[in-house]
């Protein structure tokens, strides 16, 4: 390590260091590279934007079969939605909101209890969406009004509770049957706006695709009005925007409530697409994508939820049982990808990439040495790679509880990593690199699903440290 | 203080205790007194279990201000060594040691091993995001949770593990004979209170009593107390504060750690989700007790435990999850500093 501290430590003597406000201070220094592309972007009318994506959006049921459009296409733009709503409690007006789910969940049960046979109420879609809506927005205001008196990351907690509370209460509670317990309710009408079907998943692709699109431009104009501007205040200072006269508590529960009604509105768009509710879909798993989408994308940015949204259910595609082949390809091209993002200068990266190629030739040859079963597995799925893939990584015909090990072992050795610098850290990556893909073709990629959540969880994390403003968000944002 | 006085402040809380408690005499009117003293016992271990959990919450809150959603898992992950030691000497079917050196074997590594991932998860995704803004490492934290669960899911599977405490070294395990761990020591009315149950009940308030001294008579105790009333001041006198958090989480985390193995040893049952919902009943404990405090912990726990087992036992298993989240948000609605703590001054 040495050497290679030391230009850093005296880049660090420049830079103001008042206290808590180095983070701040330096800020433009970490952002400097992206600002080209940032700024090229921004020159690009928002017109034009929305234009372009739904010139790419409009016409994806032409392309996907139904089973993909609904798993897929669908997903997607309801994740964007959510990931909207989400973007204006958290994002806009700074309110960690944990319990954002349970207003989606209350959208779709309202839903499922409207228009279903559970209560042989078959309520007409323009009448239950606008209730719905508005009884979202009630709920969030009332579960706002704490905020008034919550400070700071108590609110968390209580909306937190609050999400949990309301998935006991659908799942187990079941009062008077109201909910349907663990079952759920099933059968539910599909959307039927003044006797107008909507009942296809094409049908509710572009239906959905309409109202995000619709809530996309509302946002925008809110985001650009007095209201905007104030809510951008109250996040980015809440005390100097009440000394500015900005009624700090009553934007507090707009965004909110605004927030939860979204929610619910996409969750009656789900509950009749899906044709069921269950309190499982509304648990902790889809706070966290739609954390993950948010974060991913930038707290605060609408682009950033829309490439969010697009990233996070593209992983979903990925890692699927059904298709490893895919799954794998794509792994070993994020790692190649990612590292000659990362490592500069090119050489360095070169160096990894070759280093870890040569590594693995070298450990599978002394592995298959030292014994015969070793390296006799085979990996999942036939194919070029894949035979490419068993002559490199090392993968046991038994493999017992070695993967296991592994990769606990990887998770120490990429924390090791990431404290190195410099060449230790151009060294260290490789037996790393090599110990990811051991895992991947051992364990992970039998699990995809749960690889998925590990995932997420590690986006979470590794995000706030070393990009905590996403792809596309600029402004830092405070709870206080 | 006088009558009036308190009254004022804490007409609300009170006006709830005497309705809670008049329900529950109700409740022991027409069931009787056994079913009373059977929940008793199974809300005060739980209790304690929560008690446990509470405290690490309650420090690290109080020296960081940092919800650590991942301590409910360091508590999931405990549970699992404990599970490990225990299955390495052989398990119940056939134990290699006396049941009593291998209970003081599992404490020992559950409390070092859960002690030291507190350590790295506060090294690793928090220390980083010290001076970020304050929504940094909250969801920091809800990640490094959601991913130890899940690594928990790969690594350990789905299915249910269990201690099998009722059989282990237990002289003949086919004939259903209890081991000593089940063994009655006395029993309140008819009911039987095991060996395993002290040993939860009587283990975690020397814990807490071990805490109390530790926090109020050491050296490093102080430097908690200094950094937890003002980090930068502290770190102005000359206290490693980096040093005292890294301690912090290292005896929250094994605290967390213990209550895992204590959950294991009565309840038996251990799976890799088990960390969240007992995570927020030790949050609900912290609040309901007053966040920072200790005795407010203890007090927490075992109100928790209590308002759990008699709502399952009185009303219905269906309501006793919901109940324990009513607590908690009315107590912060009602009373934020919780029952022990103080208020606290909003520092800007």
């Amino acid at each position: 390590m040495g050497h290679s501290d030391l230009p850093e430590a005296a880049e660090r003597l420049d830079t103001p260091a008042i206290g808590r406000d180095e983070w701040v201070a330096t800020h433009e220094q970490r952002t400097e590279g992206e600002r080209r592309v940032a700024r090229l972007y921004r020159r690009v009318p928002p017109s034009l934007r929305i234009g372009v994506l739904a010139l790419l959006t409009i016409p994806i049921p032409f392309v996907l079969s139904t089973g993909d459009l609904y798993n897929f296409g669908l997903f997607a733009v309801l994740y964007a939605l959510l990931a909207l709503g989400l973007n204006v409690t958290v994002g806009l007006a700074g309110l960690l909101d944990l319990g954002y789910i349970a207003f989606f969940g209350f959208g779709a049960y309202a839903y499922a209890i409207m228009a279903s046979p559970h209560y042989g109420w078959h309520v007409q879609s323009e009448i239950a969406i606008p209730i719905v809506i508005g009884s979202s927005a009630l709920l969030g205001l009332l579960l706002g009004l704490p905020s008034r008196r919550l400070l700071g990351d108590y609110l968390a907690i209580v909306t937190l509770f609050f999400g949990q509370a309301f998935v006991f209460f659908t799942g187990t509670t079941n009062p008077r049957g109201l909910t349907g317990g663990a079952n759920g309710i099933p059968d539910l009408d599909p959307l039927n706006f003044f006797g107008i079907h909507i009942a296809t998943y094409r049908a509710f692709y572009w239906f959905s695709l309409g109202v995000f699109f619709l809530v996309l431009a509302g946002l925008w104009s809110v985001l650009r009005s007095r209201t905007g501007r104030a809510w951008q205040a109250l996040r980015e200072d809440p005390l100097a925007a009440e000394l500015m006269g900005t009624p700090v508590n009553r934007l507090k529960l707009l965004a909110f409530s605004i927030g939860a009604s979204i929610a619910g509105l996409t969750g009656c768009i789900y509950a009749a697409s899906a044709g069921s509710v269950a309190s499982g879909s509304f648990d902790v798993p889809l706070l966290i994508t739609i954390y993950a989408i948010v974060i991913l994308g930038g707290i605060g940015s609408l682009t950033g939820v829309i490439v969010g949204a697009f990233v996070i259910t593209v992983s979903y595609e990925i890692l699927r049982p059904e298709t490893p082949g895919t799954a794998r390809v794509l792994f070993y091209l994020a790692i190649i990808v990612g590292v000659i993002a990362w490592a500069r200068p090119y050489w360095r990266a070169a160096t990894i990439l070759g280093g870890t190629l040569v590594f693995g030739f070298v450990v599978h040859a002394i592995a298959g040495a030292v014994s015969d079963t070793a390296t006799a597995g085979s990996a999942i799925e036939a194919g070029r790679l894949a035979g490419a893939i068993e002559s490199w990584v090392v993968i046991p015909a038994d493999p017992g509880r070695w993967p296991e090990y592994a990769y606990v072992a990887l998770i120490a050795a990429a924390l090791v990593v990431s404290q190195l610098r410099g060449w230790w850290r151009t060294i260290a990556l490789i037996p790393t690199l090599y110990l990811a893909a051991f895992v991947w073709e051992n364990l992970l990629i039998d699990q995809p699903s749960v690889t998925r959540l590990i995932l997420f969880g590690a986006l979470l994390m590794t995000l706030m440290i070393v990009r905590p403003q996403g792809l596309f968000g600029t402004s830092r944002v405070e709870i206080v | 203080m006088n009558a009036t006085g308190f009254l004022r402040r804490n007409g609300a809380l009170t006006l709830v205790g005497l309705v809670v408690l008049a329900l529950l005499a109700r409740e022991v009117r027409d069931k009787g007194w056994d079913v009373f003293w059977q929940l008793f016992v199974g809300g005060v271990t739980l209790g304690s279990v929560y008690a446990l959990i509470a405290l690490g919450y309650s420090m690290v809150y109080g020296i960081l201000k940092l919800l650590n959603f991942a301590h409910g898992d360091v508590y999931m992950i405990g549970a699992f060594i404990g599970y490990g030691v225990i299955t390495a000497f052989g398990g119940a079917a056939g134990l290699s040691i006396s049941v009593w050196l291998l209970l003081g074997v599992v404490f020992l590594v559950a409390m070092v091993g859960s002690g030291f991932l507190g350590v790295i998860i506060e090294r690793f995704a928090y220390r980083p995001l010290r001076e970020a803004p304050r929504i940094a490492p909250l969801i920091s934290a809800l990640g490094v949770s959601f991913f130890i669960q899940n690594s928990a899911l790969l690594l350990f599977g789905a299915s249910f593990r269990s201690y099998d405490s009722y059989n282990l070294g237990s002289e003949d395990p086919g004939l259903g004979l209890p081991g000593p761990l089940f063994t009655t020591v006395f029993s309140l009315k008819t009911v039987p209170v095991s060996v395993a149950t002290l040993i939860v009940v009587v283990g975690g308030l020397l814990l807490m009593i071990a805490l109390t001294q530790f926090v109020g008579r050491t050296a490093l105790g102080k430097a908690m107390r200094a950094t937890a009333y003002d980090r930068e001041a502290a770190a102005m006198m000359g206290i490693d504060t980096d040093r005292v958090i890294a301690s912090t989480f290292f005896i929250g985390s094994a605290l967390a750690g213990a209550a895992g193995v204590m959950f294991g040893l009565v309840f038996s049952q251990i799976f890799h989700f088990m960390g969240f919902l007992a995570g927020l009943k030790g949050f609900t404990a912290a609040v309901v007790g007053g966040i920072g405090s200790i005795p407010g912990a203890m007090v927490g726990g075992l109100l928790v435990g209590l308002a759990e087992t008699f709502a399952a036992g009185y009303l219905s298993g269906n309501w006793a999850n919901l109940i324990v989240f009513a607590m908690l948000i009315v107590v912060m609605l009602v009373r934020p500093t919780g029952l022990f703590g103080k208020q606290a001054i909003q520092k800007v």
